[in-house]
């Protein structure tokens, strides 16, 4: 798809963001912004997905992902991303944003398989789960003599959880090159700045002594950039190692006032800053 | 002691006779069970935490080396991965100590596994006081209760080897988070090679009216030595294996309850949460009646050999036989 095409779905989806935040009045719009063009660029573009549709005319979901690339997002506080870019994609009507985090939905506050919403293949939340998932799923995919490829996406305040470390580990020692990790390193996490609530110095090197392969991605908000970066860890994959994106994005991306500041990440705009964050990102698509 | 009641007993008794020839440790019916899958079901993978000889595993490794996971000491990632794989459409058996698979990486399981309905079958070893010399740290008495507590989780607790090995064929079966417990102790072999294991389905060791046992692992063979010292007392015990926690079999308890009336529990386990506490709160509900509880009163376990710890905890025949003794007289 064409970079421009890719920056519309972009502009939508962070519409689409901050309107469900904003109808529930919760939610977690700042890291959502930040990794929207990955998370777009992933489903548009880069990865290969059962195109079959079910009688309703929406993309038919099978949990397995057999032959299919396969997405998990570990940082599942970034919901209204996942259901926003699920939802232009064709797996459920976009009109289902309306009951985002409300009672009786099927779009939780994080991601969950228990009310069956296409899409999503595992709860997340709880930070640190989602790597050792995705390594699974990767080694299943090996089991199978696949090549379709697993990508995990994580938050860089989430790498200071241990289990993240165990399966980092894990996934360079069984040779699971099908694996593609992604870090949204925004360096900022709920108590203020990552390097002053729990440094993680530097990530490239640690990752990098742990047997993996590493992408830089200097500007993740650039849709060029990120297109080319999935490119580029493609092109490493099957070689041995498992490989990580070191994405540099900026929290709160789009909305001006949102950007670069820790305050938005579980915060909702009242009524007047909804309707400038709206007024900075352009209809593309339509509202929901 | 009140001995009133003790007169209206018959005399009628006969209390069915369990012999045994062999004595085996349950975690060896795991590792018979799993090999039997490793030539039967392809989906079935094993995974492991750096205990590969104490899960007994050595079999299904030999015959399916390719379908065999070792994650090394990280007990958290073990359920993600098993998570990864179970949604992947394999059947991942996830095995460590009882302790690592479920204090430790409670959360894993609650996320990865239960709330995400992965087919994952968490099968632990170790568990309770019979761990022996390794002491509290390993002796994990809370289990039982933890995942109880745990929607959409079944739990297992078999009582010998062939039971342990039947469980571990029909949990592969049965589509959905299982927590299977076992220990490292030899104990007889008491129960049926050829058993059919039922999920969910409760085991009448013996029939009898005086008082219901139900007796869950390593137990259930204290409570057939208690039902032989009762029957010398003229105590005509009937003896339920409930070896699945979770579903709780209702209907046999009640049933057997409605015609004793009176209970007595007992579980290598706290006495929180547990068997005891399942079976109180069925009985609350529907047949208010007196029942004593067999189990570790709110502490931690301690070095020693098994046979004294289950001595010292009073978790033997002779704590069955008193506990009996004590209901029969609130009845």
């Amino acid at each position: 798809m064409e970079i421009q095409e890719l920056e519309k779905i972009g502009a939508q989806v962070r519409r689409d963001i901050v309107r469900q935040v904003h109808s529930s009045q919760s939610g977690h719009p700042g890291g959502s912004l930040g990794c929207t063009d990955m998370v777009v660029a992933l489903y548009f573009n880069e990865m290969k997905i059962n195109e079959n549709k079910n009688a309703e005319g929406f993309l038919e979901f099978v949990r397995e992902g057999i032959n299919e690339d396969l997405f998990f997002l570990s940082n599942g506080h970034i919901s209204p991303l996942f259901y926003s870019v699920l939802a232009r994609r064709g797996y459920f009507p976009v009109s289902e944003m309306n009951t985002f985090r409300k009672i009786n939905s099927r779009l939780q506050g994080h991601p969950a398989t228990h009310e069956h919403l296409p899409g999503i293949r595992v709860a997340s939340g709880s930070l640190g789960q989602g790597l050792s998932v995705a390594c699974g799923a990767a080694y299943a995919k090996k089991l199978r003599k696949e090549d379709r490829l697993v990508y995990v996406m994580m938050g860089d305040g989430e790498q200071q959880e241990g289990q993240v470390w165990e399966a980092v580990q894990f996934a360079p020692h069984h040779k699971l090159d099908n694996l593609v990790a992604i870090i949204d390193w925004n360096g900022q996490q709920i108590d203020g700045p990552t390097e002053k609530v729990m440094n993680n110095l530097d990530l490239k090197a640690k990752y990098q002594a742990f047997g993996w392969d590493t992408v830089d991605l200097d500007n993740g908000n650039n849709m060029e950039h990120v297109v080319e970066s999935l490119k580029q860890a493609r092109a490493k994959t099957g070689k041995g190692k498992p490989v990580v994106i070191l994405m540099r994005t900026g929290m709160g991306h789009g909305v001006d006032y949102m950007m670069g500041t820790h305050k938005w990440h579980g915060a909702a705009p009242n009524d007047e800053q909804l309707l400038i964050a709206l007024n900075q990102l352009p209809v593309t698509l339509g509202d929901y | 002691m009140n001995h009133g009641p003790f007169s209206l007993l018959t005399t009628h008794i006969s209390m069915k006779k369990y012999t045994f020839t062999d004595k085996k440790d349950t975690r060896s019916g795991f590792g018979a069970g799993i090999a039997e899958l490793g030539r039967s079901n392809p989906k079935v993978l094993a995974l492991c935490a750096d205990l590969v000889a104490s899960l007994k595993l050595d079999t299904f490794i030999k015959e399916n080396p390719e379908r065999f996971i070792q994650v090394g000491i990280a007990e958290a990632n073990m359920i993600g991965v098993s998570a990864g794989l179970a949604l992947s459409g394999y059947i991942p058996f996830a095995t460590t100590f009882a302790n690592f698979g479920s204090s430790r990486v409670y959360d894993q399981i609650r996320q990865s596994v239960a709330y995400s309905g992965t087919n994952v079958k968490i099968c632990v070893s170790h568990a309770g006081l019979t761990l022996g010399e390794d002491g509290a740290t390993h002796q994990i008495l809370e289990d039982l209760a933890m995942m109880r507590a745990m929607p959409e989780m079944t739990v297992i607790n078999p009582c010998d080897y062939n039971q342990t090995k039947a469980a571990t064929i029909a949990i592969a079966d049965y589509n959905g988070p299982v927590y299977l417990r076992f220990g490292r102790p030899v104990m007889p072999i008491f129960t049926a090679e050829d058993q059919k294991f039922e999920i969910g389905k409760a085991w009448t060791v013996n029939e009898g009216k005086d008082v219901s046992i139900f007796a869950t692992g390593h137990l259930v063979w204290e409570a057939i030595l208690a039902g032989e010292m009762l029957e010398k007392e003229g105590i005509d015990a009937e003896i339920i294996n409930i070896h699945t926690i979770k579903p709780l079999d209702e209907q046999a308890i009640l049933q057997s309850v409605s015609k004793t009336r009176c209970a007595v529990t007992a579980e290598e386990h706290q006495l929180n949460g547990g068997l005891g506490d399942a079976v109180c709160q069925l009985l609350s509900r529907n047949l208010p009646t007196p029942v004593e509880m067999i189990g570790v009163n709110n502490s931690f376990g301690e070095s020693g050999t098994p046979a004294q710890l289950m001595e010292k905890y009073g978790l033997n025949a002779k704590s069955i036989v008193e506990s009996v003794r004590k209901v029969i007289g609130r009845k």
